[in-house]
């Protein structure tokens, strides 16, 4: 048994729910997600008990590609992230009627598809185009399903796709230089490569072009908050639960280790791009009154914490970054479903419509509070975990590193305290808010179960990613 | 060779089609000849040989181009059912020029003579005139085959001077001669003179930049049919014969000439790219994506000894987007007086099998995986920057992205407009056409060794 089966289930997932109809599409989608993740979590034992599960297999002959899928624990962090959330944003989204389901859902596994495959290829040639396949979906779904005025949604939708094809495309040039190299794109074969001072610092700009925007890192991020705003929850959920996981996902496994003189050199420029993003996501989403697109900032900050956190290139930091990527993945997750059921009650996602909720749902305002704190890093929460290394490995550089990301929780707080305050207390909206339905109410609770249990015992996460991140960092110091 | 005389065979049958009364089965024999004919080409694959007095060599680089060629005519000439239906009296003779078009193309790639390659491309240009002008009740139809013509006959006239230069040079039109000759220290001034004047006149039927002026206005004047013939085979055949000149006759290309095919190149997909994005007529924007896409071809042309499978993979790649592309701006555009991208407006929801493939055909285009456009263009960079033009595949990279803007025009015209009329009918040629090149395209981006080995 190896990972190619994982995605393989998919693909035929994704045809399945495609000709099963409109009407049982969403429960084909559901079914197969599910059993992906069964399947993932199967591998995971394998894993453990040191069984190999990769697959490689020559492709191409003349340029020398590889169909290489390779796990160790890192793709598989990532890859049950993806496993674990696919599944619950199709959850997510059965209250919602979608015209043309069979084609939504089909894209959604498709998307998966692409994702668990840019986590795993082992082969820069498959890795990108996982990774450009992956833009393909998202880009129909924001479009078709997508909310607000056509006209507005198109442009933006259009400028994401130009924009982070654009930042890959130069991806792409360094992978054929690399190519050029190397003679082949296996990513063992890259990281022995022994390239100069300068030729690094070019490979590691253009990899950066393609990872800041998707990422995004300021001041790639123009693209971010109108996408998040004007795609359907879902979109938003697989863009930021899981999509922008790529970038950061890719920063620790391709640039840091080809590129580390590079990485090693301009080390401040980068923490300090990534802490910027930090304080400028905190600030806008201040001034925020459209719940989504608060949610949108507030993600631009965490991420731009998580991006510093990688570029410190100390074990910490790449941990920490990990941890805080799969908790970010829930938390983003969450908070957009509870965006999504404000929504369906009261039609609007301006902030200042909202509010008085907590007396008449106190079920759904409790979780909501909770993925608030979460969201804000509250100890025995797992960003918490995150979030703590991250900030300790950018005090091992630079203690004004720490003290300004810090300010992430800080500025957090008090935008996510305040948003709180206005959509759930204060005047009642005339409309009822009538208490969330089973469905909503489980999707919550498995995310907040998640977020306390790894928030009080990461150990099994932590034992997973270590071996792999060492890996990884004995690449990035090997000269 | 005996797939030369294959073809002619076919085009005579084609014509004696008519006077036997079998009009019903002009297209079906037609599709089945052209089988039996590909089978023969991939049949005699590896055995190589040259015939009258080398006037025809074949060998692979001939023998996988005229496979490709006769793959292309086979869904052109699957399209002609549907698109002629209204001219059925005169449908032998248009399919027989497509056969004898054919013909002047696999000779083009098969030619061991200056001679050979002239008429070669002299039928395969005549039968474009005519086709080009085919639909003679239509003012801008008249319009596109004169301006061809004019253009055209001027460019063959420029060939072959530069032919006539060639041989006062060196004294034979064999290029075997010419090649042998041309290694030797002290060459005439009229050789490189000839050889320049060879390499215009085909930029021309290229239409790379700055020979394209004619491009634009005839694909949009031409019946689509002619359009899709021009802009895929005619394109291909073109720039093959080009590769295979450049590369036969003169082994030791300078640096001076690389340096003009860098800047040509340049200059064809930027100005091809940002010409394009202002067109709002779909057979317009095509002829200019057409052009960019020749400055990408030309790319191949940096890197002579080395680059003919992957030229071979790009013309391919192209050639079958461009087939689906065209097959779909036929269905849609059946009984309009243009193809404005307005008739585009919601095919997605009237339409959603066509819909899809032309989205296929241009995410092929513009080089998104797993489309095999992406592996062409891959493969091209990788060959341009083993020869030391970086420059070069930075420009082309910027030029993806732009290109992806026009593209993306049409697209989003197909997906999120409304629709302003059902079309109705399902023509069953135009279905199996779009379907089946679509999905070589595919299979070529699965498994691209499947033609980058062919060569090898």
């Amino acid at each position: 048994m190896n990972v190619s089966l994982l995605l393989i289930l998919l693909l035929v997932g994704a045809f399945a729910t495609y000709l099963a109809g409109d009407k049982l599409a969403s429960k084909v989608a559901l079914f197969f997600s599910l059993a992906v993740l069964g399947c993932s979590i199967v591998l995971l034992n394998h894993f453990n008990a040191g069984e190999n599960i990769s697959f490689i297999n020559q492709w191409i002959s003349q340029p020398n590609i590889s169909f290489a899928l390779q796990a160790d624990g890192l793709s598989l962090a990532m890859l049950l992230l993806t496993t674990a959330l696919t599944p619950l944003i199709i959850f997510s989204s059965f209250g919602n009627e979608y015209k043309n389901a069979k084609s939504f859902y089909a894209l959604i596994l498709f998307m998966a598809f692409a994702m668990a495959g840019t986590f795993l290829a082992a082969d820069g040639l498959l890795y990108y185009i996982f990774w450009e396949l992956s833009l393909i979906p998202i880009y129909f779904i924001a479009l078709l399903w997508g909310n607000g005025d056509a006209e507005e949604r198109k442009t933006a939708v259009v400028k994401f796709f130009i924009y982070t094809l654009a930042g890959s495309l130069f991806m792409l040039v360094a992978f054929i230089y690399l190519y050029q190299r190397a003679g082949s794109l296996l990513i063992d074969d890259l990281y022995k490569l022994d390239l100069t001072a300068s030729e690094q610092l070019w490979i590691f700009l253009a990899f950066f072009l393609a990872y800041a925007i998707k990422i995004p890192i300021i001041p790639f991020h123009t693209w971010q908050a109108k996408v998040y705003q004007k795609a359907p929850t879902v979109g938003t959920m697989l863009l930021s639960g899981i999509m922008l996981k790529m970038g950061l996902y890719s920063v620790i496994r391709w640039q840091l280790p080809i590129a580390p003189l590079a990485a090693k050199q301009y080390m401040f420029v980068f923490i300090a791009l990534g802490i910027a993003g930090v304080i400028y996501g905190s600030i806008v989403a201040l001034r925020q009154k459209d719940l989504k697109k608060l949610l949108a900032y507030s993600s631009l900050a965490h991420v731009g914490l998580i991006a510093a956190g990688a570029y410190t290139l100390t074990l910490d930091g790449l941990r920490g970054a990990v941890l805080q990527m799969i908790a970010h993945g829930f938390v983003v997750v969450g908070l957009f479903f509870a965006a999504e059921i404000i929504f369906r009650r009261y039609d609007t996602r301006t902030i200042s419509e909202m509010g008085g909720i907590r007396s008449q749902s106190p079920k759904f305002t409790s979780m909501f509070m909770i993925l608030v704190l979460a969201s804000v890093a509250l100890p025995s929460t797992f960003n918490f975990v995150g979030e703590f290394t991250v900030l300790y490995s950018l005090s091992q550089i630079n203690i004004w590193f720490a003290i300004l990301g810090g300010t992430t929780i800080i500025l957090g707080a008090y935008y996510m305290l305040k948003m709180f305050q206005h959509v759930m207390l204060g005047e009642t909206n005339k409309k009822i808010f009538a208490d969330v339905t089973l469905n909503e109410g489980l999707t919550m609770v498995i995310i907040v179960a998640v977020l306390f249990f790894f928030g009080m015992y990461p150990k099994p996460i932590i034992d997973l990613i270590t071996p792999s991140l060492e890996n990884i960092l004995t690449q990035i110091n090997r000269n | 060779m005996n797939t030369l005389i294959a073809i002619t065979g076919l085009g005579v049958l084609c014509l004696l089609f008519e006077i036997l009364n079998l009009r019903k089965a002009i297209v079906p024999m037609t599709i089945i000849g052209l089988l039996a004919i590909l089978g023969l080409t991939v049949s005699e694959f590896n055995t190589s040989g040259s015939f009258y007095n080398n006037m025809i060599v074949v060998n692979k680089f001939s023998m996988a181009f005229s496979s490709l060629f006769i793959v292309l005519t086979i869904f052109l000439v699957g399209l002609s059912h549907n698109f002629y239906e209204d001219h059925q009296s005169k449908l032998s003779d248009f399919i027989a020029i497509k056969i004898f078009l054919l013909s002047g193309a696999v000779a083009m790639v098969s030619f061991g003579n200056l001679a050979m390659f002239f008429l070669g491309i002299e039928v395969l240009s005549i039968s474009l005139y005519v086709l080009a002008a085919s639909n003679r009740m239509n003012l801008k139809s008249n319009e596109a085959g004169m301006k061809y013509f004019l253009m055209g006959s001027f460019a063959s006239g420029i060939i072959l001077f530069g032919i006539c230069l060639i041989y006062g040079a060196m004294g034979s039109f064999d290029v075997v001669e010419i090649s042998e000759l041309s290694r030797s220290a002290e060459l005439p001034i009229w050789f490189p003179i000839g050889i320049a004047m060879v390499t215009i006149g085909m930029l021309f039927k290229i239409a790379a930049v700055p020979f394209h002026f004619w491009a634009p206005d005839v694909y949009e004047g031409s019946p689509a049919l002619t359009t899709a013939t021009m802009s895929t085979l005619a394109k291909v055949v073109a720039m093959a014969t080009l590769y295979k000149l450049l590369s036969v006759m003169n082994a030791n290309i300078s640096y001076a000439f690389q340096i003009i095919i860098v800047v040509l190149s340049i200059a064809s997909m930027t100005v091809g790219n940002i010409m394009a994005l202002r067109q709002t007529n779909v057979k317009r924007m095509l002829a200019f994506s057409g052009i960019s896409h020749a400055g990408f071809m030309l790319m191949a042309l940096l890197s002579l000894s080395t680059s003919a499978s992957d030229l071979l993979y790009y013309a391919s790649t192209y050639s079958l987007a461009g087939i689906a592309a065209f097959s779909v701006i036929l269905y849609v555009c059946k009984n309009r007086d243009n193809e404005d991208i307005v008739n585009f407006h919601g095919l997605g929801k009237t339409n959603p099998l066509l819909a899809a493939v032309l989205t296929g055909a241009l995410l092929s285009m513009a080089g998104i995986p797993i489309f095999s456009g992406f592996f062409a263009k891959l493969v091209l960079f990788n060959q341009t920057i083993e020869a030391g033009y970086l420059v070069v595949v930075i420009v082309a990279v910027i030029n993806s992205i732009i290109s992806v803007g026009y593209y993306f025009k049409l697209i989003l015209a197909m997906y999120t407009k409304e629709p302003n009329e059902e079309r109705a009918g399902t023509p069953f040629f135009i279905y199996a056409v779009a379907v089946v090149s679509i999905a070589l395209n595919v299979v070529l981006g699965l498994f691209p060794s499947l033609v980058l080995d062919l060569l090898g």
